[in-house]
């Protein structure tokens, strides 16, 4: 009985340990909502334009990523006090939907800049670091920076990081290559992970700080990819590339667990893309359902139309749910990881699903260049591969539900 | 940035020094002279531009329950100059002011994100800020001048709701100031303003004193984003909560609303042959 009691009572402190009740989330606060207004204004006036070229033309947009620096939506929860707009995660998720419902390869860019470099820099960079790797620079938009993780021999596969660093006299020398590393070619700085001690596996990669360009780091060709072109992804080639013993980020060693922490919190940052796409996907299809006439009427009228947009609103609403949850956790303090993975799994797959159902409901038309359908439906397929592949998120998920489980039934 | 020091103060605490000192001080009292603009600004929440409007079902006004509302975007130009004056340094405080009901609040935010200092809410709620007129609306901003020491009022030249264009000439006349409305560019010129004002005819150049009324016309600037750090500042800034009552005024509505309609349907058009033909059914039709 007295077991029971204190499962129950553990079940209840599990449960009730979020910060904001589900109920809020379905309405944002005051801030966020305002936060909201200025970031679709600015996707909608500045951004959805120009997509379509920036798509065409595989055109980094220099001067919007500036301009949304200028908004502080480069460096949305990095502190005041550090020169960042100091907000936290929920608001992130939210500025980044927007921006990405204007144009995804933007938002993949902002997210990047947040998430995956800021996040490691802030959290466990030396003062000394700060003043070279979160420089203003990187806070306003002038400069953004990069993460260099995934291999060609690896990419779900972290822990075999065949990159190596070895230490001679005060540098780091790295050799390797690392692939798929977007922004690689605007980027004036990269966090690369490498291993120091392979006899440790993957507890004996360390995390380093380079800038770029540094002598001895070439690129690789732009990669020619499906979607997000607007966006730079090309390998990153280490051959004898000497940087500052002081570059080490963290301890080493820590390298893996740093990856790691930094993925699950970009997690939501990917899974905010995801919704930008699915809800411009969603917008563009009952746009053109009000208007496209067939068999006498709107086609809105049709109830094949109506169970796909049905189905499409449900799958963005459900992920936005979860998105917003995963953030509210992290900002809480909480465990956040199984969530971020739902989020960013439900999210993906909702992108692609009102991408493909948008195309479906244009018909023609969503298959021609002159509608944005078929740069949403490019442009949504990679959200379910990067940053931790689907298959990947359901890994994490089932292992966080039998962690649960299994500490509930051990009384 | 700027000290706001009392220019005699300062000459007094000067000592034998160089002239240096005194041009100095001199340039830094013109420029305190300068920074002396009180700004007061009116921001409406109105039914969002780009809903569409639907006429509530007995004709006695229009649907604004679970509509979207936004800044009046002649209130945001309105904003937008008033912040530029404040960046020129040529405004030392900008108050935004709104009357309505307690969602007007969020109006006076988005006016504190983009630059205000302070705000005020001039509550009024129900039937009697349904039936409040650009005139009750005036005589509100009129002793808000007054009691805030307000020596420029910038208003957006009409409301897109009710696109009354009286707002500004009404208050302009009940505190005796000079105004300057439908402006596309205002430029300060030592103790008076250059408006250009956007006429029938053309533009139209005009000299005000100060203090002034101001109304924003489309050109006269493009209002900003609010950006995230300015929105996180916003929320430590006062918006100070007032009725009508405590400015004397009375909302005693003076005009009754009959009836609210649907504009006619648009009648399809006729195509015709040639000049001849058009001029004989413009005749028909009593046009001409």
């Amino acid at each position: 009985m007295a077991a029971l009691v204190r499962t129950v009572s553990r079940l209840t402190r599990r449960n009730m340990g979020w910060t904001r009740g589900v109920a809020s989330l379905a309405d944002l606060p005051e801030t966020h909502n305002m936060l909201r207004k200025t970031c679709r204004d600015f996707a909608d006036n500045e951004l959805k334009p120009i997509a379509g070229d920036l798509d065409k033309e595989h055109r980094f947009p220099t001067e919007q990523i500036k301009m949304m620096g200028e908004l502080g939506l480069m460096a949305i929860d990095v502190p005041d006090s550090q020169g960042g707009t100091g907000l936290d995660y929920l608001a992130y998720a939210v500025a980044l939907e927007e921006i990405s419902r204007g144009c995804a390869s933007s938002g993949c860019i902002m997210s990047v800049n947040n998430s995956l470099f800021l996040g490691p820099v802030k959290n466990w960079s030396t003062e000394l670091q700060r003043e070279t790797f979160m420089h203003q620079d990187f806070l306003n938009g002038r400069k953004v920076g990069c993460f260099a993780l995934s291999e060609p021999g690896n990419g779900s596969d972290a822990g075999a990081a065949s990159t190596v660093a070895r230490l001679e006299g005060n540098h780091w020398v790295l050799n390797g290559t690392k692939a798929w590393i977007t922004n690689s070619y605007e980027a004036s700085a990269t966090v690369v992970f490498a291993t120091t001690d392979k006899g440790l596996k993957h507890k004996g990669i360390s995390a380093f700080l380079v800038p770029m360009p540094s002598e001895g780091l070439m690129l690789g060709k732009k990669e020619d990819k499906l979607g997000i072109r607007a966006t730079s992804t090309a390998y990153l080639i280490f051959e004898d590339c000497k940087i500052p013993r002081e570059n080490l980020l963290g301890q080493p060693g820590m390298g893996f667990k740093i990856a790691m922490e930094t993925l699950d919190a970009g997690r939501i940052g990917i899974a905010a893309q995801g919704l930008g796409i699915a809800q411009a996907a969603l917008e563009l299809a009952v746009d053109y359902a009000m208007k496209r006439e067939a068999f006498g009427s709107p086609i809105a009228k049709l109830q094949s139309v109506q169970n796909k947009l049905a189905d499409m609103h449900l799958s963005v609403e459900s992920a936005r749910l979860l998105t917003w949850k995963a953030a509210a956790y992290k900002d809480g303090g909480k465990n956040y990881i199984k969530e971020a993975a739902m989020a960013k799994l439900a999210a993906s797959e909702a992108a692609t699903f009102c991408a493909h159902q948008c195309i479906q409901v244009l018909g023609g038309m969503g298959y021609v260049t002159d509608m944005p359908a078929e740069r949403y439906y490019r442009d949504a397929r990679i959200t379910e591969i990067y940053e931790g592949t689907s298959e990947v998120q359901r890994l994490v998920i089932a292992g966080r539900l039998l962690k649960e489980h299994a500490d509930l039934t051990s009384w | 940035m700027w000290p706001i020091f009392d220019y005699g103060r300062f000459v007094s605490i000067i000592s034998s020094s160089d002239v240096y000192g005194v041009v100095w001080m001199r340039s830094l009292a013109q420029l305190h002279k300068m920074a002396n603009l009180r700004v007061l600004v009116g921001v409406k929440r109105v039914i969002d531009y780009a809903v569409k409007i639907r006429v509530k079902p007995d004709n006695s006004g229009v649907v604004t329950d679970g509509v979207k509302h936004s800044m009046n975007p002649f209130c945001e130009i309105a904003m937008e100059e008033a912040v530029r004056l404040k960046e020129k340094k040529l405004a030392k405080e900008i108050i935004a002011v709104s009357c309505g009901p307690a969602q007007a609040q969020e109006t006076i935010r988005t006016a504190l994100a983009m630059g205000a200092d302070r705000g005020i809410h001039v509550e009024v709620t129900g039937k009697e800020y349904e039936n409040m007129t650009p005139l009750h609306v005036s005589k509100i901003m009129a002793k808000l001048a007054q009691d805030q020491e307000a020596n420029l009022v910038i208003l957006g030249k009409q409301s897109i709701d009710g696109d009354n264009n009286q707002t500004g000439q009404m208050t302009a006349a009940l505190l005796d100031w000079p105004q300057a409305t439908f402006a596309s560019e205002v430029t300060k010129e030592n103790d008076h303003l250059k408006v250009v004002r956007e006429i029938d005819g053309g533009l139209e150049t005009v000299k005000v004193t100060l203090p002034a009324v101001i109304t924003a016309d489309l050109r006269l600037n493009e209002p900003r984003y609010a950006t995230l750090p300015n929105i996180m500042k916003a929320k430590k800034k006062k918006i100070a909560k007032h009725k009508a009552a405590d400015f004397g005024v009375d909302l005693t509505p003076t005009l009754e609303v009959v009836g609210v309609e649907d504009p006619p349907v648009r009648q399809a058009g006729q195509k015709v042959e040639s000049t001849e033909e058009l001029v004989a059914k413009l005749k028909d039709s009593g046009v001409v």
